[in-house]
């Protein structure tokens, strides 16, 4: 790893203080996957992320759904690799550590008229090369969702339809990666990219950065990294999404994801299981402006009910723990864009990453790591190291392994967030492993600590000491998520 | 496996009154179970007074009401864990509970008391929509922070919601150094007591809304503002009434929920009105033998009470164990709860079984002036008390005379109504 990295050091004119052969932009789901599969050769690489933390963008609030691969397009580049990735994720989850259920999926046909349009989605699906599919009957739907609504006329099932925790999917890649050698540069927001004789500029808030080549992987804003090298303008619109999630008390109220038929603003609002236990619902989707407006609304979350409302009964909605929203990238073509950029050689775009993204992640990665490896041609590396271990659930071992876990390593012993069922020993451990958590929401995507149905209430005290000590930092320098997020003022009377 | 007679789940005011009252009453091996790193519950950061009045006739401050107790609770030798916490109880009574020094601990009990408390809705049950920056705070994390941490949350604060831990924050807010500007209430009437209006808002300026409510919150990484309208009879804000607020802090105080995930997976029945165990008149949930006290069993006002309610349920719990599941089952009467009653504690009574006189706990769900409290043995009044005015937030009882109740042949219900003049 690295060795080629020195070549450029004397090959470039100037000095520089810090060459790279790959420079990933974004620390999503697809740069970690890039990256990750990048750390298979042996290139200096290193991820660029303008937020604190990798998974803060869209990798972070989406329907953590892992796709059949039955809505897009035939013959379309979603379509290959949401079915590739599909297939890779059941040996990835092993390999890398993470919660991924092969749930199954439903989608559900409220009406005999819309009935062609479920065969239409089924045989899309077969010419996508999705296993399994078949349409069931009202009967046979009911006994696999009791909750269905009395309108569900049928339903396309598909039983490759998954579930997985979106932020333990992106830590992994993340982690896997930087164990592989992988840099990740935080807050480190990019300016301008330009082309400097055979490397690449890419200019930050962090100061200069150089690279042979770039990954664009910058999510809702990849079109602007994108036009900052090319005069063929991609436009990327961010398309908000809001969802509402439920307590894990509502456990078992859907098993499968269920959807509605696509309309006109895609998948429309789904009823899904998370790997964790709880219900999610959502998203709605609406185009904005504002590449950070994630903030939801009275109206939005009405909808999603609403729309719930038509393909379950009797929805929980008193169990309904926290709303949230995300933004898809949404690409004008509605297509993934992924491909060295014509007139910028050695800059690959991995552009227009929207929903089947997540799903896709392992064969967007792999496909971005074969076009660098044809360009660049570089040794494998055989120090790599395929797996990772996430970090350990206590709850997952058995009683005596547990308790002598406990003995060894008594902070295993003390829970902090008594919803979830979280240890210190697991917080600690999130804190301290290869990029690990620095603010309250880096422990919460890691460990489920706060994410529970109080809501952060009675451990967020005790989480800002476990990071405050771990991290050296004052209490008033911890952040939720980093930035200007802090948590505390001061102290009392201290203006007084 | 350890043994104890009775295991109490919870070393709040609920847990500590229960314990005594079970060691008074006869039982020998009690072992109190407490999550944090020491007894007193939430007590320890209430840190005002105002406690004690009923039991100890004076005003005592949070941690001082608990010490009483505490105290007791060690001269009475009552063995207790801390650090520990409940992770399942089954419905044959073990108790599995965990800790770093013991590792996971297997309990066989005869009883079980649960007296877990209870937690704070969060912005996410209450679908406030907006950002979700830092800064937005339930009220009682805002506590824990200034009262036990000594930590600032914030310079500049609204608060939604006037329950008493809202209330009880603006002020503890404003003598820190932070400015409150204004507590936003949803309903037309205030959810806490009346003695806290006057002391922690009227007597620092700080405004109440009542009838509003917020509905954005702004700022991205740390709270900018929030705005907030007024709202319509069906609580819906109403549009054009929008007001912004710059502050930095936003807190929550909108009420409170029995914490009762274990006992739903233990199997106790739940009241959909109070989110806590359906008890009879021994404080004996659904499940034989597992009793329950405090804010596990429905939000109180006054931690008096809760006191007062636990004793009972201790001394119940006591006398199980000694007579064992051997008791004769006797009739068991229902307790409706009609016309402006939304519960009441117990929510029925076996008159054979019953003390001389059970007093029954309950919340009006509006505010009712010159209305009367009433009590009907099957379709006979047998008392009809006029009240000048009940609210929501100040928790009402009435009390059950045996003899009345053995009077009345083939009693089939009891119930507890409103009725206005």
């Amino acid at each position: 790893m690295g060795e080629s990295s020195k070549i450029f050091l004397w090959m470039g004119k100037r000095k520089v203080d810090i060459m790279y052969d790959v420079i990933i932009i974004g620390a999503g789901i697809s740069g970690c996957a890039c990256a990750r599969e990048l750390s298979r050769y042996r290139l200096s690489i290193c991820v660029l992320e303008r937020e604190e933390d990798v998974c803060c963008g869209t990798s972070k609030a989406n329907s953590a759904i892992v796709h059949a691969g039955f809505d897009a397009e035939n013959g379309s580049l979603m379509a290959k690799l949401n079915v590739e990735g599909n297939q890779k994720m059941e040996q990835l989850s092993k390999e890398l550590d993470f919660p991924f259920q092969r749930n199954g999926s439903l989608v559900v046909c409220l009406d005999e008229e819309q009935a062609p349009d479920l065969q239409a989605l089924y045989q899309r699906g077969i010419r996508n090369g999705v296993e399994g599919l078949k349409i069931i009957d009202r009967t046979e739907l009911v006994k696999l969702e009791p909750n269905i609504s009395e309108h569900a006329v049928k339903a396309l099932y598909a039983p490759s339809g998954g579930i997985v925790c979106p932020f333990g999917m992106t830590f992994a890649f993340a982690e896997n990666a930087a164990a592989n050698g992988v840099k990740f540069q935080f807050e480190t927001k990019v300016t301008a990219v330009g082309k400097q004789e055979d490397f690449w500029m890419v200019k930050t808030s962090q100061g200069e950065f150089q690279a042979r080549y770039v990954v664009n992987a910058a999510g809702v804003y990849a079109d602007e990294i994108h036009n900052m090298v090319s005069a063929d303008k991609l436009h990327i619109t961010p398309r908000k999404g809001e969802y509402c999630l439920m307590d894990h008390s509502a456990k078992g109220f859907v098993n499968h994801t269920v959807f509605q038929l696509p309309g006109k603003y895609g998948k429309g609002v789904l009823v899904a299981p998370t790997v964790h236990g709880n219900i999610l619902v959502g998203p709605t989707a609406v185009d904005i402006e504002d590449k950070e407006g994630v903030s939801t609304t009275q109206a939005g979350l009405e909808e999603l009910l609403d729309k719930a409302s038509a393909t379950v009964k009797n929805l929980p909605v008193r169990q309904i723990i926290t709303s949230f929203a995300g933004l898809r990238a949404h690409e004008d073509g509605h297509e993934f864009c992924i491909g060295q950029v014509e007139g910028a050689e050695g800059f690959i775009d991995c552009a227009g990453i929207e929903s089947p993204g997540l799903t896709a992640a392992p064969a967007i990665g792999r496909m971005v790591a074969d076009i660098i490896r044809e360009l660049a041609c570089p040794q494998e590396n055989s120090n790599f190291v395929g797996t990772r271990k996430g970090i350990l659930d206590p709850r997952s071992l058995e009683h005596e392994k547990r308790a002598e876990l406990i003995r060894e390593h008594p902070a295993y012993g003390a829970i902090v967030c008594r919803c979830e069922m979280i240890t210190q020993g697991e917080i600690e451990d999130a804190i301290s492993r290869p990029l690990g958590a620095k603010s309250l929401d880096g422990v919460k995507r890691r460990t489920r600590a706060g994410m529970g149905r109080c809501q952060a209430g009675f451990c967020s005290p005790k989480t800002m000491e476990i990071l405050a000590e771990k991290r050296g930092l004052t209490p008033s320098q911890i952040t939720k998520c980093g930035g200007n997020s802090h948590l505390i003022a001061g102290t009392n009377k201290d203006r007084i | 496996m350890i043994k104890y007679d009775i295991v109490i789940v919870g070393g709040g005011p609920a847990g500590l009154s229960a314990a005594l009252s079970a060691k008074e009453n006869g039982a020998e091996s009690i072992l109190v179970l407490e999550r944090d790193k020491e007894l007193g519950g939430i007590l320890n950061q209430c840190i005002h007074n105002g406690f004690g009045l009923h039991t100890f006739q004076e005003e005592l401050t949070g941690p001082e009401y608990a010490a009483r107790f505490i105290e007791k609770l060690k001269e009475a030798q009552i063995a207790y864990k801390l650090d520990t916490m409940v992770i399942s109880i089954s419905s044959d009574k073990v108790v599995t509970a965990m800790n770093g020094k013991d590792g996971i601990l297997t309990i066989q009990a005869k009883a079980v008391i649960l007296a877990m408390g209870c937690r704070e809705r969060s912005r996410g049950a209450l679908n406030i929509p907006g950002y979700r920056p830092a800064g937005v705070y339930s009220a009682g994390t805002a506590q824990r922070l200034v009262n036990i941490e000594g930590l600032l949350p914030g310079r500049e604060a609204v608060i939604l919601g006037s329950g008493d831990i809202g209330l009880i924050m603006a002020r503890r807010l404003t003598l820190e150094g932070a400015k409150v500007k204004v507590v936003v209430e949803l309903l037309p009437y205030s959810g806490g007591l009346k003695r806290n209006i006057v002391q922690c808002l009227d007597d620092f300026n700080i405004p109440l809304k009542l009838s509003h409510t917020v509905v954005d919150i702004d700022g991205k990484d740390r709270v900018k503002g929030v705005t907030i309208a007024q709202v319509d009879q069906d609580r819906k804000p109403i549009p054009g009434t929008e007001q912004y607020y710059a502050c930095d802090t936003l807190l929550l105080s909108c009420g409170l929920i029995p914490e009762n995930e274990l006992s739903q997976e233990l199997g106790v029945a739940i009241h959909p009105a109070t989110s806590g165990p359906r008890v009879d008149e021994s404080f004996q949930t659904s499940v034989e033998g597992v009793f329950a006290c405090g804010n596990v069993l429905h939000v109180h006002d006054l931690v008096d009470f809760v006191s007062k309610e636990a004793k009972a349920a201790g001394r119940h719990a006591a006398l199980f164990v000694r007579d064992g599941a051997g008791r004769k089952k006797c009739r068991e009467v229902p307790i409706l709860a009609e016309n402006g009653v939304r519960y009441t504690v117990p929510c029925s009574i076996h008159p054979e079984q019953m003390e001389d006189a059970q007093t029954v706990r309950f919340r009006v769900g509006d505010v009712y002036r010159n209305c009367f409290i009433c009590v009907y043995l099957d379709e006979n009044c047998i008392s009809r008390k006029k009240r000048l005015v009940a609210v929501p937030g100040e928790m009402e009882e009435v009390i059950l005379q045996k003899k009345d109740l053995q009077a009345v042949l083939g009693l089939s219900q009891i119930t507890v109504r409103i009725e206005e003049a």
